[in-house]
């Protein structure tokens, strides 16, 4: 079979694809997004017409992974490292319903924050959830896992979680695929019709369940493939390397480490292994990439076993992400350096596009808001956030998929006024409206701007099912139409949308303002596309 | 053979393009490769680069190591500066001359191309000017690739291969267009390498 050329999370989506899966569901998120993006364009994927829509967000695409795999079917759920925050409850859950169709569940963390605001560790996810987790090491062990994840998810019963990082997401190498896809399972439903009923009397049970096949979850990692111990003559030190971390090490030994080393890429952690390793040797390197969740386990309250070096005593640093200079410190290798950046160098932060029509709102939004001084803009996450950047510095808050409805709501309950909330269209849909009915049901005296660029931008211009319905949701939910206003973003409505923001701050309810043109990026694609076919 | 690439630039500029081009030519050739690539935010007008990594021999690490880059090859002359740490001692920094001024205070091109004349193995292109002789300023990232090509041990042919695999659904004009981009570049940096 000839080599592929793929990204990290290319290699996933032709593994899931390849394994057997009948559909992925997903929230776009950096660094997940393309695992749907592939799917989507997928060949085999569009004949088998698998599912690869967009859900309204990680919650929503979990228990529809769930759902599908009750009726028997192969599915995944994808979705950068803080989305599984929303999606929390049912994952938590669904390693107690167990599976009935095997269910991966992806997740792209981001150390080094490139695109996210924290660099949370999944893996902590995995085991507060007590499920296996598929950590890769490279792109072929990417695709691999995720092609015969399934599998194992079927023969454990219980969902796995595939954990990986930026860059293995955003990285390209060779993967060599299987010849066929294999078939989709057939449509059957669960053997006990109570297995996904969580009642308290049931989910006692279901969590017993759990409990119990945490030896076998054990033994399936102590039995990877995936996992191993590759001896090394020098005993004065072991190492443990999780995911890419070995990459890493390996760079730094081309012709092999003389230490030796325990290979993870599947949890729980193989303590046979460790243990092996742990008699063997002085002392034990943990690298992993995010938190220091293999090394705090070793490493113990009392520390009374052998020395576990790692990012709790800085032989690593404890933030963002690893690379072979870093490892190479750990060990006392010596690195060279190139030449100095020259002094006169100048950041270039990322910044609006030119001519985007959040250009057209923020400038509106400033002016009105000078009256103000600062400290009355909540933000939320998408391109708008670069608003709260230079020339506009406008937005004083950006915490989580949309909270700038909520935390200008409780802002306005403490008595700021006035409290601006500005959102995309893509995260009012994700998590903006459950916001807005509190603040409409409470009649808080906030004013809303939903930007509304018809696409999720940030991460590449993906549709929103809200797309066309914003203000209609906006009345559902209960708003005074009245105090709805829709106003194309451009620089000859400037005025008016001043004069309409300063009416509606007068308003004292919940005031909707949305500002709408296509993304700019959207929709030069949308031009090339139609020319070219 | 052993070729650690930075490419440079900035959001949108299309860096892509010259490493999928070395992507196919390094699998036509059996190499072993990983490329690493900046997605998300910095895409919106922030600094990009990506580490392309090819060799005979199997590639570990994603990242190049510090002060290990046999070549930086930037679209724009400001990014080319800022991999320097990356590259080796008797590494080479192929650049685009022409500025990418999206922040107000880009420092003056003149002090830019100081520091680079200052590098002792450099090549300072005007991509843009070549690409327009031949026919379309579009295919300025094509003329880089060829001002890159005589540092990178790859046939020249499998580099046209790779524009043939990659432009081949938008015609033969435009691949037509972009070969002789590649070899307009690689002319350039010959003569003045």
């Amino acid at each position: 079979m000839t080599k592929k050329l793929l990204l990290g999370v290319e290699a996933i989506g032709q593994g899931a694809i390849d394994g057997g899966m009948s559909g992925v569901y997903a929230y776009p998120g950096t660094p997940s997004t393309e695992i749907t993006e592939y799917i989507q364009e997928n060949e085999v994927a569009i004949a088998r017409n698998l599912h690869r829509e967009w859900s309204a967000n990680e919650k929503t695409a979990m228990e529809s992974a769930l759902g599908m795999s009750y009726a028997g079917k192969r599915s995944m759920v994808c979705m950068k490292h803080v989305g599984l925050n929303v999606a929390a409850d049912p994952f938590i859950n669904a390693a107690m319903t167990g599976i009935n169709g095997g269910m991966i569940v992806t997740v792209a963390d981001d150390p080094s924050m490139h695109s996210s605001q924290n660099e949370q560790d999944s893996r902590f996810y995995g085991k507060f959830a007590m499920i296996p987790i598929l950590e890769p090491s490279n792109q072929q062990e990417a695709y691999d896992m995720t092609r015969t994840g399934f599998d194992l998810s079927e023969k454990l019963g219980t969902p796995v979680l595939l954990r990986i990082t930026t860059r293995l997401a955003h990285s390209r190498a060779g993967v060599i695929p299987v010849e066929k896809a294999v078939s989709e399972n057939k449509l059957s439903i669960p053997d006990d019709p109570r297995q996904f009923v969580l009642l308290p009397a049931l989910a006692r049970k279901r969590y017993q369940l759990l409990l119990d096949n945490q030896v076998k979850f054990e033994e399936a990692s102590e039995n990877s493939p995936f996992n191993s111990y590759i001896d090394g003559e020098d005993h004065s030190l072991g190492i443990i390397c999780c995911g890419i971390a070995l990459n890493y090490l390996m760079e730094n030994y081309p012709d092999g480490c003389h230490y030796p080393i325990v290979k993870v890429t599947q949890y729980p952690l193989p303590s046979k292994m460790v243990k092996k390793l742990e008699k063997q040797v002085d002392k034990i390197l943990v690298i992993e990439e995010g938190y220091p969740l293999v090394e705090e386990h070793l490493k113990g309250f009392f520390e009374n076993g052998k020395k576990i070096l790692g990012k709790l005593d800085g032989t690593l640093p404890r933030t963002g992400e690893l690379n072979p200079d870093i490892v190479a410190k750990a060990l006392n290798i010596k690195t060279s350096l190139g030449s100095p950046i020259p002094e006169m160098l100048v950041n270039r932060p990322p910044a609006l596009c030119k001519g985007c029509g959040h250009h057209d709102s923020f400038k509106a939004l400033t002016e009105v808001m000078s009256d103000y001084g600062y400290g009355h803009v909540f933000s939320d996450i998408g391109c708008y956030t670069l608003g709260v950047l230079p020339p506009y510095n406008s937005g004083n808050s950006c915490v989580d998929m949309g909270a700038s409805i909520t935390m200008a709501k409780g802002a306005a309950d403490a008595g700021l006024f006035p409290a601006v909330a500005v959102i995309g269209d893509s995260t009012f849909t994700h998590s903006g409206i459950t916001g807005l009915l509190d603040a409409v049901y409470e009649k808080s005296n906030i004013l809303i701007m939903i930007g509304d660029n018809e696409s999720t931008s940030m991460t590449g211009g993906q549709d929103s099912s809200a797309f066309g319905r914003i203000e209609s949701i906006c009345e559902g939910a209960g708003v005074d139409s009245n105090h709805i206003h829709v106003i194309e973003a451009l620089p000859k409505n400037h005025q008016k949308l001043v004069d309409l923001i300063r009416h509606e701050l007068d308003y004292n309810g919940v005031s909707i303002i949305i500002p709408r043109r296509e993304c700019i990026q959207k929709s030069a694609r949308r031009i090339s596309k139609s020319k070219n076919h | 053979m052993k070729c650690d690439i930075v490419l440079a630039g900035v959001g949108g500029q299309g860096i892509l393009s010259i490493a999928t081009v070395l992507g196919y030519a390094a699998l036509e050739n059996n190499f072993y490769l990983k490329q690493a690539e900046t997605h998300g935010m910095s895409q919106r007008g922030g600094a990009v680069q990506s580490y392309l990594r090819l060799s005979d021999k199997p590639v570990y690490s994603d990242l190049i190591p510090f002060g290990k880059a046999d070549l930086i090859l930037s679209v724009e002359p400001m990014e080319s500066l800022r991999y320097l740490p990356y590259l080796s001692p008797t590494g080479y920094v192929v650049t685009n001359t022409t500025a990418f001024k999206n922040v107000t205070n880009y420092p003056e091109t003149e002090l830019i191309m100081n520091e680079i004349k200052k590098l002792p193995r450099a090549v300072a292109i005007d991509a843009e000017a070549i690409a327009k002789e031949i026919g379309n300023s579009k295919a300025s990232n094509m003329v880089m690739l060829g001002a890159a090509t005589p540092f990178i041990d790859i046939d020249i042919e499998s580099i046209e291969n790779g524009i043939r695999e990659i432009f081949g659904r938008k015609g033969e004009e435009i691949v037509n267009l972009n070969l002789k981009a590649l070899h307009a570049g690689r002319a350039f940096a010959e003569a003045n390498k």
